[in-house]
């Protein structure tokens, strides 16, 4: 018989056991890595009312501003979010070094893609990235004077939010880094995606070369969709 | 066919060790890369050079016991076991570096030589069925329907032989595991077992500090048996699953 671990063990629960396991640490990483997908699709589609005009912009910027509580309950469960798929990341790295200390003389990547390799340098870029860009458009401390754009919506005095954008995107080495911190965006999904699929275990031998494909598409989708504003604003497709 | 050999050459376990250089003359181009070995070995021993130590077993393809690292690719170019390469498959005069398996846990014993027991005792923790003893059942008196009779009889094809680890930029033994979780788990005789058999598993897998799966799939580029990596996404869910039942006390 196979003994049985919860019969013969006295130690550690068996959710802590699951939880420091490689594939339940690994398992945390693809959870997170769903919510993580989840709100760059969100946020992307909130984007688009960009091209339905200003109001409906400003309409939708105030409307997430009027969440109140709610809105910082969800930047925080992202913070959270953001935070464990780094600690867990670490961690398997940390056990992953320890596992092959010494590499081969001749070597020779198999089998692996470029993007696959550079998920945690790739990752990295991207949080710097993303300090940035909530330095830039969310703290407003890049450029001061975007706290004091005004417009009126509905007879009310709002922040301008869409006048912010455009002259946000109207400075090209600013443009420039949300392209080049997108384009890092993108290579760290078109592995990670389909690698959430594998280790949740959604794939098997048929489907696995179509999940790939189709997350690879979806990731430089999601690429075209954001650098679609930028690349508006430089064009002046969007004033 | 004449090849220059960068060789890792150790004393011991513990002791360093370092890529010699030797030639290979006069290889036939059927030779099989272990004889070309054999043959480099009998030319050191006239020299009075102690020879290459490397291990190598049935020579036919099916032990998986030799461990050579060919060129940074474990058991080398081509899908199989170096006793599967022939020296056809390289170019006339061109330098080959042979390395041992490369994982913490596949530690060097000497040269080529790497102890990979810890595939042993993974297979000790639960990579078995409890059957009883005695005659062998009927033929077909267990129905088992013919794609699920496949896919185990694909997973079984593992012969353990370590390229999966020692590909592995993590060192990670997730193909094996999987490989003989799915082989076991797929049967009837094996269902029963199936949970506590993952568990034990991975549990063990990890105990021995072998690395994670970053989902690369070089283990399944150099796998001889052609063992798939989806595979692992299967193990992955059945390991979770059992856990969930085990912290919600539904016996196992």
């Amino acid at each position: 018989m196979i003994s049985a671990p919860s019969k013969t063990r006295r130690g550690p629960h068996p959710i802590l056991l699951w939880l420091l396991s490689s594939i339940g640490k690994k398992t945390i990483v693809a959870l997170t890595g769903i919510c993580l997908v989840l709100f760059v699709t969100g946020h992307l589609l909130g984007n688009f009312t960009i091209y339905l005009g200003p109001d409906w912009l400003n309409a939708y910027a105030l409307h997430l501003q009027s969440l109140g509580p709610i809105l910082w309950v969800i930047r925080l469960g992202l913070l959270a979010v953001v935070g464990a798929h780094i600690l867990f990341t670490m961690l398997l790295w940390k056990e992953n070094q320890a596992a092959r200390p010494k590499k081969y003389i001749a070597s020779d990547p198999i089998q692996t893609t470029v993007f696959a390799r550079t998920m945690r340098l790739s990752g990295l870029c991207v949080l710097a990235f993303i300090v940035f860009h909530l330095a830039h458009f969310t703290l407003q401390i890049v450029d001061p004077s975007f706290k004091h754009l005004e417009t009126t919506l509905d007879g009310h005095q709002v922040h301008d939010v869409y006048r912010m954008v455009v002259l946000g995107f109207s400075n090209l080495p600013v443009s420039l880094i949300y392209i080049g911190g997108l384009f890092l965006l993108t290579l760290h999904l078109s592995h990670g995606i389909g690698s959430l699929f594998q280790t949740l275990g959604f794939t098997n031998r048929t489907t696995r070369p179509l999940i790939e494909l189709a997350t690879k598409a979806y990731a430089w989708l999601l690429f075209l969709g954001y650098i679609s504003i930028p690349v508006s604003v430089l064009t002046g497709l969007v004033k | 066919m004449k090849f220059y050999l960068e060789v890792w050459r150790q004393k011991g376990p513990e002791s360093g060790g370092k890529l010699e250089h030797y030639e290979a003359n006069n290889i036939p181009a059927e030779a099989s890369f272990l004889e070309m070995l054999d043959i480099v070995n009998e030319d050191l021993t006239a020299k009075g050079i102690e020879p290459i130590q490397f291990d190598s077993d049935c020579r036919e393809g099916i032990c998986g016991n030799c461990s050579l690292t060919i060129n940074g690719v474990p058991h080398g170019p081509g899908r199989g076991t170096t006793c599967q390469l022939y020296m056809r498959k390289f170019r006339d005069g061109q330098i080959i570096t042979i390395e041992p398996f490369r994982a913490d846990s596949f530690p060097v014993e000497r040269d080529l030589v790497v102890n990979r027991e810890a595939y042993d005792r993974i297979m000790q923790a639960g990579g078995f069925i409890s059957e009883r003893a005695g005659s062998a059942p009927d033929a077909n008196s267990v129905p088992i329907p013919k794609v699920v009779a496949d896919v185990a009889m694909d997973a079984a094809a593992c012969i353990g032989c370590g390229a999966c680890a020692a590909a592995c930029p993590n060192g990670s033994a997730m193909l094996f595991v999987s490989a003989k979780v799915t082989h076991l788990g797929l049967l009837p005789q094996g269902k029963p077992e199936n949970d506590r058999r993952v568990l034990s598993m991975v549990r063990q897998m990890d105990k021995e500090g072998f690395g994670n799966c970053s989902n690369y799939y070089a283990c399944e580029a150099v796998c001889p048996a052609g063992i798939p990596a989806s595979f692992i996404a299967g193990m992955n869910r059945a390991y979770s699953f059992a856990s969930i039942k085990e912290s919600v006390g539904i016996p196992l």
